[in-house]
């Protein structure tokens, strides 16, 4: 049976995180995002889950981390002013590898902004906004569908990793009326973290396993450890023993190095005999996506490469595409003065001609502006 | 070692993480007497260590956190009352407690503090007030008495003083006190009733940072500032006037507060009940 309904992206956010099992959500107030909180206030008692709006996106960010050391799988919703100061907190679950899910819903910056232009000014601050080397995952659903599903990939992939996901989603996406299926499902299982089991006596809460995501322990279960923020050792427990700060840092960071492959997503169309290859997230791969048609039409081949996991960026895949397609150019369309394109140009300088296309004017980037683009580039 | 105190009722050890010895804290610090008396509290209450949570923030009273035996989480700056609030809300089976000091808890968690006491969710918040940024090498605080030297004050302190107990009780604190470090068994009957109470219990210690502020104000040594704890220590402290925010002049000990109010995580769990099993309708 299969559920449909009209939804807001934001909605489909919070219905995606309680599918896969979101009990606990702690907020505040701020536009684009609000939509995600409201509907977690109505939805999560009647799955015996606890909202809470908090005194500011400081302590909402604080308190999902808190819920999460608890035990229960844990989101916050805000945009670019908000999402700058959750920046402190969430870089204590990225150290302290505590599972959370954060949606940031990008409006115009910097500072107050365009609070209701759509923007996709937060490219690099979901990758780099907490301070210090850090690992974290951020995806970019590009379709109320994917709001829903992609959310819940967010759930599952911070509870098996132990890490912090970002869904990056635009104010357009925000609150673009879309159908979903909501039980059309890609992941089905709830994913929990793992848990630590046998004796409790000389249990090190951070020991490198095989798989490199400690078992994490559930309080009163009598293991009786340490969280911290400062670097810490194997124990749990503070270090300034140079070998294993130095380890600490790099096993969160190899973590996702090492689980890449189930991490990793991307889309793409009309790449196989692309000249032009466009590389895009969110409402600006929607408008790709029309482009490729218009420009095929016109005779200009034109593919649509889009990362649906922009961090860690698909980068062997994007390689992949242009050596096979043989694109001559790579366009990047994106909401802000040139982000994205800055880790494709990492990834292709010098093998592609890259262009970019760049709106900061509050407004989305068209099918036409892109078109307009590859047209000029191919005269 | 002997406990002078009660060898036979009371033994740390089974509540301290010896491996964790020795302690970082400064000779003559106050925080570990309270941090026994604390402990004392939930000894004599039986407390099940499994189920006690202890939240810390930054600085030196954050550092205690590591040296409890029990589920310890030392967060970030300011932020022990908002990682709290999430474990609490989510975890109600658990006795979670925060230690914090003046400057997590009034200058950079002030606003947390304000609205923990307004909602009341059942935690015991302990903020350690030794009038000091410590850790960072004697910096002023919204605690430090006037005309005090601190290393950001060279000419003296000219800001007013905050007063946390009033300021607690103001913004709601269902239970509220202060003790004195050289009050031990006074200060772990404090912590005994502010455990037991159902809802948010704000806890002011006065502790005495010798090394850092002491020395450096002519405060004498840990006995000569435990012994005027009550009297020059503070000079503006005691005096039996009315409790008001940035008046420091009334700073009484005991219990200051106690109110029967609705626990914030009952009361949303029965305000919510009746949404519980209905269909999702966003």
């Amino acid at each position: 049976m299969s559920e449909r309904r009209n939804l807001q992206g934001n909605q489909a956010c919070a219905l995606g995180a309680i599918k896969a099992g979101c009990r606990f959500f702690a907020g505040y107030p701020i536009t684009p995002s609000s939509e995600v909180a409201e509907a977690m206030a109505r939805e999560l008692p009647k799955v015996g889950g606890t909202f809470i709006q908090m005194e500011d996106e400081i302590a909402s960010m604080g308190a999902v981390v808190g819920a999460s050391m608890g035990g229960v799988k844990s989101m916050t919703a805000t945009s670019g002013p908000g999402f700058s100061l959750k920046q402190e907190n969430l870089g204590y679950a990225c150290g302290a590898e505590v599972p959370c899910v954060i949606v940031n819903v990008m409006r115009g910056g910097p500072s107050t902004g365009m609070p209701t232009r759509p923007s996709q000014g937060d490219i690099m601050q979901a990758r780099w906004g907490t301070h210090g080397d850090h690992a974290i995952i951020v995806l970019a659903p590009a379709s109320v569908a994917e709001a829903y599903s992609e959310t819940i990939r967010a759930v599952n992939m911070s509870e098996r990793l132990r890490v912090p996901v970002v869904v990056l989603l635009d104010e357009v996406i925000g609150h673009l009326v879309e159908t979903v299926d909501l039980d059309d499902v890609p992941e089905g299982a709830e994913v929990w973290r793992k848990w630590a089991e046998g004796p409790a006596e000389h249990f090190e809460p951070y020991a490198v396993t095989e798989d490199m995501v400690p078992p994490m322990p559930y309080p009163g279960d009598g293991y009786r450890t340490h969280t911290t923020g400062l670097t810490h050792s194997p124990s749990g427990f503070p270090t300034q023993n140079p070998a294993l700060a130095e380890a600490a840092v790099m096993r969160t960071t190899d973590k996702l190095v090492h689980h890449r492959k189930e991490i990793e997503s991307y889309r793409t169309q009309d790449v196989e005999d692309a000249d032009f290859l466009i590389v895009a997230v969110g409402i600006s791969a929607r408008a790709a996506r029309q482009s490729v048609r218009d420009l095929r039409s016109q005779g200009i081949k034109a593919g649509l490469f889009r990362p649906v996991t922009l961090w860690p960026f698909p980068e062997e895949a994007l390689r992949e595409t242009v050596k096979t397609s043989g694109a001559k150019t790579v366009i990047v369309p994106e909401m802000n003065q040139g982000q994205l394109v800055l880790e494709v140009e990492r990834l292709l300088a010098g093998q592609v001609a890259i262009e970019r296309i760049n709106r900061i004017d509050g407004e989305a980037i068209t099918p036409d502006d892109i078109s307009a683009k590859a047209r000029e580039v191919a005269s | 070692m002997k406990d002078h105190l009660n060898e036979n009722e009371f033994n740390i050890n089974e509540y301290i993480r010896l491996d964790q010895m020795p302690h970082f804290l400064c000779p003559g610090c106050g925080h570990g007497i309270a941090l026994r008396a604390l402990l004392w509290a939930v000894h004599q209450l039986g407390i099940d260590k499994d189920k006690l949570a202890i939240v810390s923030g930054i600085g030196c009273s954050g550092r205690l956190s590591a040296y409890v035996d029990a589920n310890t989480y030392h967060t970030t700056h300011g932020r022990p009352l908002a990682y709290a609030t999430g474990l609490a809300l989510a975890r109600p089976d658990l006795n979670v407690i925060v230690i914090s000091g003046d400057g997590d808890c009034l200058a950079i968690g002030g606003n947390h503090l304000i609205h923990a006491c307004r909602r009341n969710l059942n935690m015991t918040c302990m903020m350690l007030n030794n009038e000091i940024y410590g850790m960072t090498g004697g910096q002023v605080s919204p605690t430090t008495s006037g005309d005090r030297y601190t290393t950001t004050t060279p000419a003296g302190n000219t800001e007013p003083v905050f007063d946390a107990c009033a300021l607690a009780t103001a913004a709601g604190a269902s239970f509220v006190g202060r003790e004195v470090t050289m009050q031990i068994i006074a200060l772990r009957d404090m912590f005994k009733k502010a455990l037991v109470h159902n809802g948010f219990s704000f806890v002011e210690v006065i502790s005495d940072c010798t090394e850092i502020y002491g020395r450096k104000n002519d405060l004498g040594a840990s006995p000569e500032m435990m012994m005027s704890q009550k009297s020059t220590m503070r000079p503006f402290a005691y005096r039996n006037t009315v409790d008001v925010p940035f008046r420091p002049n009334a700073m009484k000990t005991g219990v200051l507060t106690e109110v029967d109010r609705p626990e914030y995580g009952n009361a949303y769990r029965e305000m919510t009940a009746g949404l519980r099993g209905e269909k999702g309708g966003t």
